[in-house]
């Protein structure tokens, strides 16, 4: 019988374009992105970074609610998201609110969506995507069915869904890539391994060696990228959503990242699993560091800028924090009335007793 | 008016609707070229083409979580469960999901899915083919449960639910597909969602049904009148929202209530009918509100089936009990 884990294990090797040091070390794939890209690109991870350290103050003086930090993973959230076109639909997991933002989710709409108001899940008109995903995985069998609608339709556009290393133990991951496979759904499947799903190690999650190549048993193609690295992440996508708005089929992308600060703010304690030089290994690796480096040598960037960039950030967040307080508090009358197109009996009942309640 | 039997007013409802409306879709495993295991979709392919009417993967939280990316762009799915028994495999894509999508976006993502699945007791199926689960679906905000009785209803409702744009469990009871015929007309109509119906009127007792089981109470009704008690007999077509208005006018008017279901006496909805009765007409009752259900045991392997399920005798049996009380 002839063997052949090992045959394809060989054909996942890291896609990388932009190296730690900021040297472009794969010329031929180099996406096709102006200097205006390229800058906007790097605002981009700027912002979502100071975003994220905003986001964990906020959270400990208890001015925001639920919060899964973000640093680390800006190449891989971002410039996935940077090669999406504005008809494309997100289904993203709980950790990726950036991707949200830069699709068009008002920033004091993911401060409400953090502190549990139902107007942070209102996606403005036109703003492909639906909330984060709690459950881990339920997004993907969505995002299939997104995929095929888009290609039923005829529409140029791809559905996009992220979850984790965790989430590609799920038994939806596996239904979902195998529903989009057969189905030839327009869909891109990104899986962020961050090496831990909360406090366990990928290694633990599977034998397999990388996640890309699950993609083989769906018949679909995949691909694992650097994940620090965002001129890859943004390549390896832009490529898999040409393929699928080609009818060339779904793509299984795995980024290869690393989250710095704890699962969610609720209490999660890294030390508990992973080692200081395991985090100092991976700050070697970080995706700003190297793509400023990449864009100084080529006189895109200062230091002058980027200050400049991270106090207008700064007041930006500040007035969304503002517009999030002045929001009016959500009823639970507001809440019956979202539930179903018309309030069944049981539901108009129980409406007229908090209405009452609440006009007190 | 053409003689149809329920099964056929189903497959009938679908093809009405797939005419109406071009984003309606028909799917699940076997449901294209092969008709469906019981048939339901026989025909719909060949007349509609295999990207509005087709065959699955076998993975039923794949059906579920396709069918709400389809409602995400638009279409009005309805995928069937090939068993409702398999429904623990799709569990999250339905409460977790399709269920909370309206809420969960602050009422900007409507899931118009209709979930149409066999269910019930009484064909001597291999286990989980057989189970009473609609008590798991009604306890689930977010969602509606319907249950046809007969072949009328089913196609009414079944168009009904199909236009919603909320999400539907349509139970199908498995012993009621061929059973019996009725006139339904060929022509589209709608019978109303989360209304229940009076199937008989009586003045002694009100029996509280749906599904296989209101064709149980009214042969009960029959035999109790020759005993001189009079039985009115509620189909509730809707188990999730109930109607309550009907079943309570009826109470009050019968001063006494026995709830039947097929399920097991913790699960279904009679328990909650049950309470509901007595938080609202508790001065017009003569007796406690009775339950008829199957024992809290997993559903009974075939050879116990007959006995272990409620029938006539064991609804006829509570009546006496709560005209003697």
């Amino acid at each position: 019988m002839k063997r052949t884990l090992e045959n394809i294990e060989n054909q996942f090797e890291t896609f990388q374009i932009l190296n730690e040091e900021g040297k472009i070390v794969n010329e031929d794939a180099m996406p096709d992105l102006s200097d205006e890209d390229l800058k906007e690109i790097m605002r981009r991870m700027v912002y979502t970074r100071i975003l994220d350290q905003r986001s964990i103050a906020l959270n400990r003086q208890g001015r925001l609610g639920f919060y899964a930090p973000t640093a680390g993973q800006e190449a891989s959230q971002l410039g996935s998201q940077f090669a999406l076109e504005k008809a494309d639909f997100i289904l993203p997991g709980y950790r990726d609110v950036p991707q949200l933002i830069w699709h068009g989710l008002p920033l004091y709409q993911a401060f409400l969506f953090s502190r549990g108001h139902f107007k942070g899940n209102q996606m403005p008109e036109g703003v492909n995507a639906v909330s984060p995903q709690i459950i881990i995985g339920a997004q993907i069998t969505q995002a299939a069915g997104v995929g095929l609608g888009f290609k039923k339709r005829g529409e140029n556009a791809v559905s996009i869904t992220y979850t984790g290393d965790g989430g590609a133990s799920q038994g939806d991951f596996y239904e979902g890539i195998n529903f989009a496979g057969a189905f030839g759904a327009q869909s891109i499947f990104v899986v962020q391994n961050n090496r831990f799903a909360i406090s366990v190690p990928v290694e633990k999650q599977s034998a397999a060696q990388t996640i890309a190549q699950k993609a083989v048993a769906a018949g679909i193609e995949g691909i694992q990228v650097d994940g620090m690295d965002v001129l890859a992440v943004y390549a390896a996508t832009k490529e898999a959503r040409q393929r699928a708005v080609d009818g060339e089929g779904p793509t299984l992308i795995e980024t290869l990242t690393y989250r710095y600060g704890p699962h969610t703010m609720a209490g999660d304690d890294p030390t508990r699993y992973r080692t200081e030089d395991m985090d100092n290994e991976w700050e070697q690796k970080d995706p700003i560091v190297r793509f400023r480096k990449f864009l100084e040598e080529k006189g895109l960037w200062s230091e002058e800028e980027e200050n400049e960039l991270i106090e207008k950030t700064k007041e930006e967040i500040k007035a969304a924090v503002k517009e999030a307080d002045n929001t009016p508090k959500q009823k639970v009358t507001d809440l019956m009335d979202i539930m179903y197109e018309e309030l069944p009996s049981n539901l108009k009942e129980q409406r007229e007793e908090y209405s009452e309640k609440e006009s007190k | 008016m053409a003689q149809m039997t329920m099964i056929q007013a189903i497959t009938d409802a679908m093809r009405t609707e797939l005419k109406n409306d071009e984003n309606v879709l028909v799917y699940g495993e076997d449901v294209g070229q092969n008709g469906g295991v019981f048939r339901a979709t026989e025909g719909l392919q060949k007349e509609f083409g295999e990207d509005r009417v087709f065959d699955t993967p076998l993975a039923e939280s794949g059906i579920g979580g396709m069918s709400i990316g389809l409602a995400l762009t638009g279409f009005r799915p309805v995928p069937e469960i090939q068993f409702f028994g398999f429904v623990f495999e799709v569990m999250d894509a339905i409460s977790g999901q399709m269920a909370r999508y309206r809420y969960r976006s602050g009422g900007t993502r409507p899931m118009p899915i209709t979930v149409r699945s066999p269910f019930g007791g009484g064909v001597h199926t291999p286990e989980l083919h057989a189970d009473s689960l609609e008590g798991l679906m009604a306890q689930q905000p977010g969602l509606r449960v319907v249950i046809p009785s007969n072949p009328y209803d089913a196609k009414g409702l079944l168009i009904s639910s199909i236009r919603s744009n909320d999400p539907v469990i349509f139970l199908e009871h498995m012993k009621l597909y061929r059973s019996f015929r009725d006139e339904v007309p060929e022509e589209e109509y709608t019978v109303e969602l989360d209304k229940a119906t009076v199937k008989r009127e009586g003045t002694d007792v009100t029996l509280v049904a749906y599904g296989a089981m209101v064709h149980s109470s009214l042969k009960a009704a029959e035999e109790l009148e020759k005993e001189g008690i009079s039985a009115e007999v509620i189909d509730l077509r809707t188990v999730s929202p109930v109607d309550y208005e009907t079943i309570l006018e009826s109470v009050k008017k019968t001063n006494r209530a026995v709830v039947v279901q097929e399920a097991q006496k913790s699960a279904g909805i009679a328990s909650a009918v049950a309470a509901e009765i007595q938080e609202k007409a508790i001065l017009h009752l003569e007796a406690p509100v009775l339950r008829v259900a199957a024992p809290d045991t997993v559903y009974a392997f075939t050879q116990a089936e007959e006995v272990w399920l409620p029938n006539h005798n064991s609804i006829v049996e509570k009546v006496n009990a709560v005209m003697n009380f």
